[in-house]
């Protein structure tokens, strides 16, 4: 808890009051912006959880997408009208956490043995695995519904309180996503507070250790087979909760949007904001997720003004950014754009 | 017993395939440790060019040979180019990093290559002008076709190739030295960073190829079909034992045809709860299976720590 120590008291009420704030200035540019700031917050959701398995513990996930798929399955299978079922949000997401948790563990326990590279491989092709399982299991018997996806997913509701449509509450209007954006901001703190006690705890360390030498690890003591599959479990089931709050929040899923580009995306959040570092990661994952909503209000726009036609497509131009990020981030920042200063020391001395 | 013999075939013609694409990798791979990511992508790119240069041409009345070979050659020339640009740009200054930062480089890469191929192609799927009249031949209940018998033929003799290449000339000398030892190849006087550039570019040209030949198969091509047939050649390189040529081959056409075969077959094996459209599935699972019990791939000798 070291960097909130040293903030004053003054500095956290500051940022309280901003983020109660933002959902009202955002609003001022539309609801489609408040729904922005919610996805960023879903994703610092997201890149936290994967910070756990690629940060921490140093094991190249680049499957991750596929525990945010199975959250997001379960949730909408279990509140749609695709089954009748109707559970309540409050049972579905443990749910979600948990099959999320038990898939980590069968990703990590075959993997175990594997390194770098290797294991980046092998976690991709599980993450296509799961999306073409997804994509194909409609028939004989529909569990899936193939490609078309799961729709009239139920919205969040906690006792009678609905989270979509809006509400008045103390004479004040409330949007839906508005709604939404204080139920992920409370989740978010969760979550960030998890990191933080884990980052300096017994196994936050044993995390570190593995990350820096596994052998050396595994010379002291450190249970590492235990220790990694915890990594892989914890880190999932992050994503199955993200994955059933997605669900929840649009209303449809669809195999389309767990693709092996979101796993990119969200490894890119947690690399260039600074590996294994919180506020780097929250950086990482907020940066990447509004510049690109930037760029598509920007890019068109602007290639109108100069040529007098939209010659590039934004949504091809902000792929190509991202690809360029990492490229360019790797090659002048390797421990990323916000690192833990241990991190930096580290590098400094090795150049 | 037909379907067997069918899909054996099939799964040759797509092994063959396979195999010069995971030599790419493999090169690559043994001579620094690398997964270059973005093979896939540079055999995408080479489809593209080719279907370019080979419907301008057609277009324009240039005979079907002339056109077809023109296609091929400025495909080469173009992935050649490429390889080279991504070594020089994003690997070479990398050399000395940890291993996750050339792998990340490599996934950024790759996707800037699938972004500009979308920008410059667009987003639909290209169709391959047909060069040859494609006649069929059937042997024993099972058929097979022209372009069929062309891929094998080419990538046999293009591998062929790569062996002379690098057991019989002096760079192919220099890139086994380099690859058991870059340092005291060096002080043999082998030009490290040539010889590096070298791999990329032979691989890069090995791949056009397989570009090529991929889309006058399937007869269309896309942005996005490097992604997978890379992934899918990097099991066959796994699964030879990576960074062994031979092993490469081997891989690639086993996979060719443990993919058609369980295509062939899932159907039947699972009373139709699989259906085939499962296909892409099997090249993971024998990743992940080699991987766990065979980490140095069928051929290959080292072990360690890479895996």
């Amino acid at each position: 808890m070291k960097w909130m120590n040293s903030r004053s008291a003054a500095g956290i009420a500051l940022v309280a009051v901003a983020l109660v704030a933002l959902p009202f200035v955002a609003a001022m540019g539309g609801q489609a912006w408040v729904r922005i700031v919610d996805f960023a917050i879903l994703y610092v959701f997201l890149a936290l959880g994967l910070n756990i398995v690629v940060g921490l513990a140093g094991l190249l996930d680049l499957g991750y997408v596929a525990f945010y798929a199975v959250g997001a399955y379960v949730y909408a299978l279990l509140a749609s009208p695709h089954f009748g079922l109707h559970l309540p949000f409050w049972a579905i997401v443990p749910m979600g956490a948990a099959t999320a948790c038990v898939f980590g563990v069968l990703l990590g326990t075959p993997t175990l043995k594997l390194r770098g590279d290797y294991l980046a491989i092998v976690t991709l092709g599980f993450g296509e695995i799961i999306r073409i399982f997804l994509n194909n299991l409609n028939a004989p018997v529909n569990i899936t519904n193939g490609a078309q996806g799961i729709t009239l997913i139920d919205p969040v509701a906690i006792g009678g309180f609905k989270f979509s449509g809006t509400t008045q509450i103390l004479g004040i209007s409330l949007s839906g996503p508005q709604k939404y954006y204080f139920l992920l901001v409370a989740l978010a703190i969760v979550v960030i507070l998890i990191n933080l006690r884990l980052q300096h705890s017994r196994i936050g360390r044993a995390w570190q250790a593995i990350r820096e030498d596994e052998v050396a690890a595994k010379a002291i003591g450190i249970n590492t087979r235990n220790i990694k599959l915890l990594a892989f479990a914890m880190g999932a089931s992050f994503g199955g909760v993200a994955g059933g709050i997605f669900s929840a929040m649009q209303g449809f899923v669809s195999p389309e949007s767990f693709s092996l580009v979101e796993s990119i995306s969200i490894l890119s959040m947690v690399v260039l904001g600074g590996m294994g570092h919180i506020p780097g990661v929250i950086l990482g994952a907020v940066l990447l997720t509004v510049l690109p909503e930037l760029l598509r209000y920007g890019v068109g726009p602007v290639q109108q003004a100069l040529f007098g036609k939209v010659l590039v497509d934004p949504e091809s131009l902000r792929m190509l950014i991202f690809g360029l990020a990492l490229v360019l981030v790797m090659r002048w920042r390797p421990a990323g754009l916000w690192p833990s200063s241990e991190r930096r020391r580290e590098l400094a001395e090795k150049t | 017993m037909e379907t067997f013999l069918q899909q054996i075939i099939n799964g040759l013609v797509q092994g063959s395939i396979y195999a010069l694409v995971a030599l790419g990798y493999t090169m690559v791979y043994g001579i620094m440790g690398l997964i270059n990511f973005a093979h896939g992508e540079v055999v995408m790119i080479g489809t593209l060019v080719a279907i370019t240069v080979i419907g301008g041409l057609m277009a324009a009345g240039v005979p079907a040979v002339v056109a077809g070979g023109t296609g091929v050659l400025a495909a080469v020339v173009v992935c050649m180019a490429i390889g080279w640009w991504l070594e020089r740009v994003a690997y070479r200054p990398l050399r000395h990093a940890p291993r996750l930062t050339p792998l990340i480089t490599a996934i950024g890469m790759s996707i800037v290559l699938q972004n500009v191929a979308m920008i410059v192609w667009g987003r639909n799927y290209r169709t391959f002008p047909s060069l040859i009249r494609s006649e069929s031949f059937e042997v024993a209940g099972a058929s097979f076709t022209t372009v069929q018998v062309m891929i094998v033929s080419v990538s046999t003799l293009m591998m062929a190739g790569l062996l002379l290449l690098i057991y019989r000339t002096k760079l192919g000398m220099a890139m086994r030295a380099t690859a058991q030892n870059p340092q005291v190849a060096s002080l043999m006087g082998v030009n490290i960073d040539r010889v590096i550039a070298a791999a990329f570019v032979v691989g890069s040209a090995l791949g056009a190829v397989a570009g090529v030949m991929v889309g006058s198969y399937y007869e269309i091509a896309h942005y996005q079909m490097g992604s997978m047939l890379g992934l899918k050649a990097f099991t066959a390189a796994v699964l030879g034992g990576i960074g062994n040529i031979a092993g490469a081959v081997a891989g690639g056409v086993l996979l060719g045809i443990i993919e058609a075969l369980g295509a062939g077959y899932i159907g039947d094996l699972t009373h139709g709860f699989l259906g085939s459209h499962y296909q892409d599935i099997f090249a993971f699972i024998v990743l992940i299976g080699v991987l766990m019990f065979r980490p140095s791939g069928l051929f290959g000798e080292k072990t360690g720590d890479r895996a």
